[in-house]
């Protein structure tokens, strides 16, 4: 009777007539179990403290209307407890940022159908292996092509030159996202589209998209949100501003403002008063990053809830 | 009375241009232009950085200027290769010292951990690459910098004092900002990567292979390290490399931490530099055309250096993707 107990279920209760290789191999299991569990609390815990540090560092001071209200100024305003804050570098990254969309977003999805609706244009395979090769390339090479092309020839740093800058970096993102969720759309619906006599660009705008954009939307914001948190290429493009622009132009042919670069420059500055703003501008940019990112992952609730 | 249009008739009916072969070409041709901005932007990164970087390599040699160890903006002397090295030792090890842990989080979120608790570790590890540079960087300068410094710098350094002077070249002087540091940091940001292309690697497997293993009568583990992994090798290097790609280009944190020295030899302990980090911090004060021109210079080489890894890894990718067993 206790010649054959199967060697199956948990190993506790076998352990007394296994022989001692298979014990051994159990061991080692469960050790690999213990050491894959310690990898994780290694990984995500120190990330998550960081998350915390700036957190609880920061929301001191984005709990404060001057925060939102008030321009920077020089040192000597926080020094002196006048009021002090990153209004204006909000509303810089806001312009900056959205910019960055208006000029990435229709490119990135040109390029994207192109990759997809054109499969034998002879240029694809150049096209996919450049834009793979521009998402590779870090940020700040971006930045310097900005800064040659733009800053150069304007003779001024400028929001417009960031905003470029940005849009470089969520192109190759957004192109490659959209070629792939367009590549899932079946063929069929691009063929009922035909049959009925309309002709591909319809197809492609009416049928196609539609049936892609939460794919599309999904690869937007993610690019959004990478973007969003660079500061090297801004650093040479819209260089940084402490004061509010004084006309609404200003923002887009003069120094402007962002969240990432000011972050980089409270962080390195002497005072102590504004390493606690740039606390809090990290907080700032933190939920940016969150909230784009928990955008995403509604988006793609929603496609599984509804659309298919 | 109106007589009813035939079926040929309706369809021979004019239609409006758009509609005809006119829409579609001028549709493909802006499709097309879009996607040629792209293309016309990776070729004009290359050139620009090249044209605007070309005067310090006339001036000291493709290879001098890669070789060159003295970077002197004021006596007008240019090398990139501190920065070169830099570079390489932060992402090498930064790269060696994520890339098992990353790999345990990706294996117990992909094999072991229940399905809630899989979503969980997937959400926050996606949520943790989306973490700007610069939000670690200042975690760094106010947190790590000071914890490091006072627990593990000083105390290592006056030990090595009494016990090993002969080690104290190596260590170098304890600065708080330095190789170690940049690492560390750099190995927290890019875990988040490596683990998310391992992770899908690995579910990429098909089931059947986990089966038949099992079906051997191999524990959970043996599944593990004789069915699956081997089966991901191949995606799970590309991965691997394309995460030492973003090491390679992280610029903020770095250039936060990393102390900001140009001269050669680097020591653990002591300050250096890395490709990213010198443009990011002498590219707004450089004044003179040649000490900009090379910055730009180190730029290029950046830009190949990326180029080579990102083609490995796309490479490797296209060869041994899933199922590949030739690594």
């Amino acid at each position: 009777m206790a010649v054959t107990a199967p060697v199956v279920g948990r190993p506790r209760r076998i352990a007394a007539v296994t022989p001692e290789n298979l014990r051994r191999r159990y061991r080692r299991d469960r050790i690999m179990i213990g050491l894959l569990v310690l990898a994780t609390a290694v990984v995500l815990i120190p990330l998550l403290i960081i998350v915390w540090y700036v957190v609880a560092n920061g929301i001191g001071a984005v709990l404060t209307s001057d925060f939102f209200t008030q321009d920077l100024g020089s040192p000597a305003r926080a020094l002196q407890g006048r009021p002090t804050g990153l209004g204006h570098t909000i509303l810089g990254t806001l312009v900056v940022d959205g910019l960055a969309l208006l000029i990435a977003v229709p490119i990135g999805i040109g390029a994207g159908i192109m990759l997809s609706e054109y499969p034998d244009h002879p240029l694809n395979p150049v096209l996919r292996v450049l834009n793979d090769t521009l998402n590779g390339m870090p940020a700040i090479l971006k930045g310097l092509l900005a800064f040659s092309l733009i800053v150069k020839p304007m003779g001024t740093f400028s929001g417009f030159a960031g905003a470029v800058a940005l849009a470089f970096v969520m192109l190759p993102i957004v192109a490659r996202a959209t070629e792939g969720v367009l590549r899932i759309i079946p063929w069929s619906i691009r063929e009922a589209g035909l049959a009925l006599g309309l002709p591909r660009w319809r197809v492609v705008l009416n049928t196609v998209l539609p049936a892609a954009r939460v794919g599309v939307v999904t690869g937007i914001l993610i690019a959004f949100a990478r973007a969003a948190g660079e500061a090297a290429p801004l650093l040479f493009t819209s260089f940084g501003n402490n004061f509010f622009s004084s006309t609404p132009l200003r923002y887009l042919v003069g120094p402007v403002d962002t969240l990432p670069a000011r972050l980089y420059s409270l962080a390195i500055s002497p005072y102590k008063e504004w390493h606690a703003m740039g606390w809090g501008a990290g907080v700032i940019l933190l939920l940016l990053v969150i909230v784009t990112f928990v955008g995403t992952r509604i988006v793609t609730r929603q496609r599984h809830a509804t659309d298919l | 009375m109106q007589r009813a249009l035939t079926a040929a008739e309706l369809v021979r009916r004019p239609t409006h241009p758009i509609y005809r072969r006119f829409g579609d070409r001028v549709f493909q041709v802006i499709v097309v232009a879009l996607g040629l901005s792209i293309i016309a932007l990776a070729l004009l990164l290359a050139e620009v950085l090249f044209v605007d970087g070309l005067e310090p390599l006339r001036r000291f040699g493709f290879f001098g200027f890669l070789t060159g160890t003295t970077w002197d903006p004021v006596r007008g002397i240019h090398g990139t290769w501190p920065f070169i090295v830099g570079t390489l030792i932060t992402a090498v090890a930064s790269l060696a010292l994520s890339f098992l842990p990353a790999i345990g989080v990706a294996i117990f979120s992909a094999e072991y951990a229940p399905r809630w608790l899989a979503g969980i570790i997937d959400t926050i590890v996606d949520l943790l690459a989306a973490v700007p540079s610069v939000v670690v960087g200042i975690w760094g300068i106010f947190v790590l910098v000071p914890l490091m410094q006072n627990h593990v710098y000083l105390p290592v350094y006056f030990w090595a004092f009494e016990h090993a002077p002969q080690l104290l070249p190596i260590l170098g002087p304890p600065a708080g900002y330095n190789l170690v540091t940049a690492t560390i940091v750099l190995a927290l940001m890019i875990v988040p990567y490596t683990t998310a292309l391992a992770r899908d690697a690995i579910r990429l497997v098909p089931r059947s292979q986990r089966e038949a293993a099992r079906a051997l009568g191999a524990t959970r583990w043996e599944v593990m390290r004789m069915a699956v992994l081997p089966y991901a090798r191949g995606a799970i290097v590309a991965g691997a490399i394309l995460s030492f790609g973003r090491a390679i280009g992280e610029t903020m944190a770095v250039a936060m931490l990393v102390g900001n020295s140009n001269n050669l030899p680097f020591t653990f302990f002591g300050p250096a530099a890395t490709m990213p980090s010198v443009i990011v911090n002498e590219f707004r004060e450089a004044v003179e055309d040649l000490h900009l021109a090379s910055l730009m210079a180190v730029g290029f080489y950046l830009f190949l250096i990326s180029l080579t890894v990102n083609l490995i890894a796309a490479w490797l990718q296209r060869k041994l993707a899933v199922g590949g067993r030739a690594l």
